[in-house]
């Protein structure tokens, strides 16, 4: 027997008081852990953001088209290297839930202003080339089990054709991966087509385009590439705004409302509530022991032993409690990934989960047990002993 | 030779403003290898001077000695340790871990000493068979009779082998078939084992195991003729 032994029965004394401790503090890290990693995988795309990367939008919001035009116009500023246009497409692929991201470009710029998107020569060469091809990430691919050659057809849900119809069809002739040492996890869950295939068939919105990415020379000339671009459409029907493609994906986000606000918002709820209810139960179950912290102290345990077993008990219920709670999150992550795949990539919980989680169950442990300790620690044995 | 010395001891509390005195200018000797019954009237202070023996409570004024040191004026630091290292105390209501079972429980002084896992066990073992009850060595106090786990309680005091030890009212809370198991076991810790023994009791029965029995009324002590 050690004192590992003493604190775990002490902890399990009352079983059922110490399962429902135990499920609340699951609850508080299985939230968590959940909405953490929601959270990165949102978030992936701001990350994979490259510095000397700019996006041009209309400044009214990123989902107003702006005129063809302005790309030629664009490509001409100084300090721009490449440059390459996109459009949403809003695409679907067989049932309106299975989302299927697609973007109308120009091939050949969009993978030269995108070098981490890659592919081998001959698919490059039979993307840039062929009208209507579908370059399709292989995440996508995967997910939708999709193969070099298929011919597929994929559903707008924003335009349609001057028919009527709303599908495209495309032959898959290119499989796009991430480049794996650019280190980021980011899946490729998004497809690529041309923009002409696109544009010629709309009913609506022709010859517009959704934004511009830009590689500059260089970060230093960012600023100044982003002015003379925001300046030259100044005053016209159009008018842009030039940010780096970090502050653009975390535009994207604020779309989707303030996601790390609310993430701090249910967690922080979720703590303080576990916070009262397990410090609570601690000053309760410590009360009820004094007389047995009496006697611990009566054969000789000094005061700062009984000061780190009461502390070890809440050490032991938070970890325990936290790492169930983060193992049952990855669990339902399992089961939810089919589903979510195709949205936000295949997901699990991350080292840095676990570790902030870690500091998490730390101060957690220290808040509701650092009371119970100190109180136990200074009992005095004859009061104790004098309560029957 | 003199274990315990008492010089000129005060014990007093402030109760609602004003001071009680429980006892006075006490003097006193315990010599090593007695066994000590000390009886009197409810509230005549036998816990609180048996706690003072105990290094668990201090004198409002006077001095203890245990083997020529000081105890009463020790910091708690250290009278944790010389209460870890010489005493053996017995309570009335045994006051057992109900989480844990007999062996357990006698292991917890053990807990503070440097012995090897396997050294404790032969400890337990020896501390068990001494008091009889290795049979329940597995057995939690719910499980066990008010004598056995008084059994217990009496293996966990001298599991670590202390020179004295402190006995309240061990039998008060048993029948006397019982009582009289558990007084013959003390008698046996102070004959064999040369344990110094002080019980505070109610019981003239019991207080007839002892070498000596002394009466604390108003203060003081007037000392009986001798059970033995
Ligand atoms: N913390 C305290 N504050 C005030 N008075 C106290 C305190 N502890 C004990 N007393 C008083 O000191 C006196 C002696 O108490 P003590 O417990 O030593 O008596 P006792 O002889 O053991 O009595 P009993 O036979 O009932 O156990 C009592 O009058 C008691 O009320
Ligand atoms: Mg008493």
């Amino acid at each position: 027997m050690n004192d590992l032994t003493l604190m775990w029965k002490n902890l399990f004394r009352k079983k059922t008081r110490a399962i429902l401790l135990l499920i609340s503090i699951m609850i508080a890290f299985f939230i968590y852990a959940a909405l953490f990693t929601m959270n990165g995988a949102l978030n992936a795309g701001v990350q994979s953001a490259k510095a000397n990367r700019l996006v041009t939008v209309n400044s009214i919001n990123f989902t107003v088209s702006l005129p063809f035009a302005y790309y030629n116009r664009v490509k001409s500023v100084e300090g721009v290297v490449d440059a390459a246009h996109a459009s949403w497409f809003g695409g679907y692929y067989k049932e309106p839930v299975n989302q299927f991201q697609t973007f109308a470009t120009d091939p050949e710029a969009y993978l030269n202003v995108y070098p981490e998107l890659i592919t081998s020569p001959e698919e490059r060469a039979a993307f840039i080339n062929t009208r209507d091809c579908l370059a399709v990430g292989r995440e996508l691919a995967t997910m939708n089990q999709i193969s070099l050659g298929d011919r597929i057809p994929v559903m707008s849900n924003i335009f349609s054709k001057q028919d009527g119809s709303r599908s495209w069809e495309f032959e898959v002739c290119a499989i796009m991966d991430y480049e794996p040492e650019t280190g980021r996890d980011v899946p490729a869950n998004f497809a690529l087509m041309h923009y002409d295939y696109y544009n010629e068939a709309l009913a609506f919105n022709r010859d517009m385009l959704g934004w511009i990415v830009i590689l500059t020379e260089d970060v230093s000339v960012n600023d100044a590439v982003s002015r003379t671009i925001d300046e030259m459409f100044a005053n016209s029907p159009y008018e842009t705004e030039t940010s780096t493609e970090a502050a653009f994906g975390e535009a994207f986000l604020s779309q989707l409302g303030n996601i790390g606000l609310m993430l701090s918002l249910v967690v922080g709820a979720a703590f303080v509530t576990i916070l009262m209810i397990v410090g609570t139960t601690m000053v309760l179950a410590i009360n009820e022991r004094i007389k047995e912290i009496a006697v611990f102290k009566t054969l000789g345990f000094p005061a700062p032993r009984i000061f780190r077993m009461v502390m070890g008990e809440s050490l032991l219920l938070c970890f325990f409690g936290g790492f169930l709670g983060i193992a049952a999150a990855q669990g339902a992550i399992t089961l939810i990934n089919p589903v979510m795949k195709n949205v936000l990539g295949e997901l699990s919980i991350s080292w840095d989960a676990m570790g902030y989680g870690a500091l998490l169950m730390l101060g957690l442990s220290l808040i509701t047990g650092l009371l119970p300790a100190f109180s136990a620690m200074n009992v005095r044995i004859v009061t104790a002993f004098g309560k029957h | 030779m003199n274990l315990y010395t008492l010089r000129d001891l005060s014990k007093r509390y402030s109760r609602g403003g004003e001071a009680v005195t429980i006892f006075e200018g006490l003097n006193m000797q315990i010599a090593q290898g007695d066994f000590i019954a000390i009886m009197g009237p409810s509230g005549s202070g036998k816990t609180t001077l048996l706690n003072m023996l105990g290094g668990i409570d201090r004198p409002s004024s006077g001095t203890i000695e245990c083997q020529g040191e000081r105890i009463d004026n020790l910091s708690e630091a250290r009278l944790s340790k010389w209460r870890a290292a010489h005493v053996g105390f017995i309570f009335q209501f045994y006051n057992l871990m109900p989480t844990l079972n007999a062996a357990q429980n006698v292991e917890l002084p053990l807990l503070l000493t440097k012995l090897s896992p396997k050294q404790r066990k032969e400890h337990i073992a020896t501390a068990l068979d001494i008091v009889g009850i290795s049979d329940r060595a597995k057995h939690y106090p719910r499980q066990l009779s008010g004598g056995q786990q008084q059994r217990v309680a009496i293996a966990r005091a001298i599991v670590s082998d202390p020179k004295v030890l402190l006995c309240d009212e061990p039998t008060g809370d048993l029948d006397r078939v019982s009582a009289d198991s558990v007084l013959e076991m003390l008698q046996l810790l102070n004959s064999k084992l040369n344990k110094t023994i002080i019980m505070v009791t109610h019981d003239p029965a019991a207080a007839k195991y002892a070498r000596r029995e002394l009466r604390l009324d108003k203060g003081r002590f007037i000392e009986q003729e001798s059970a033995q």
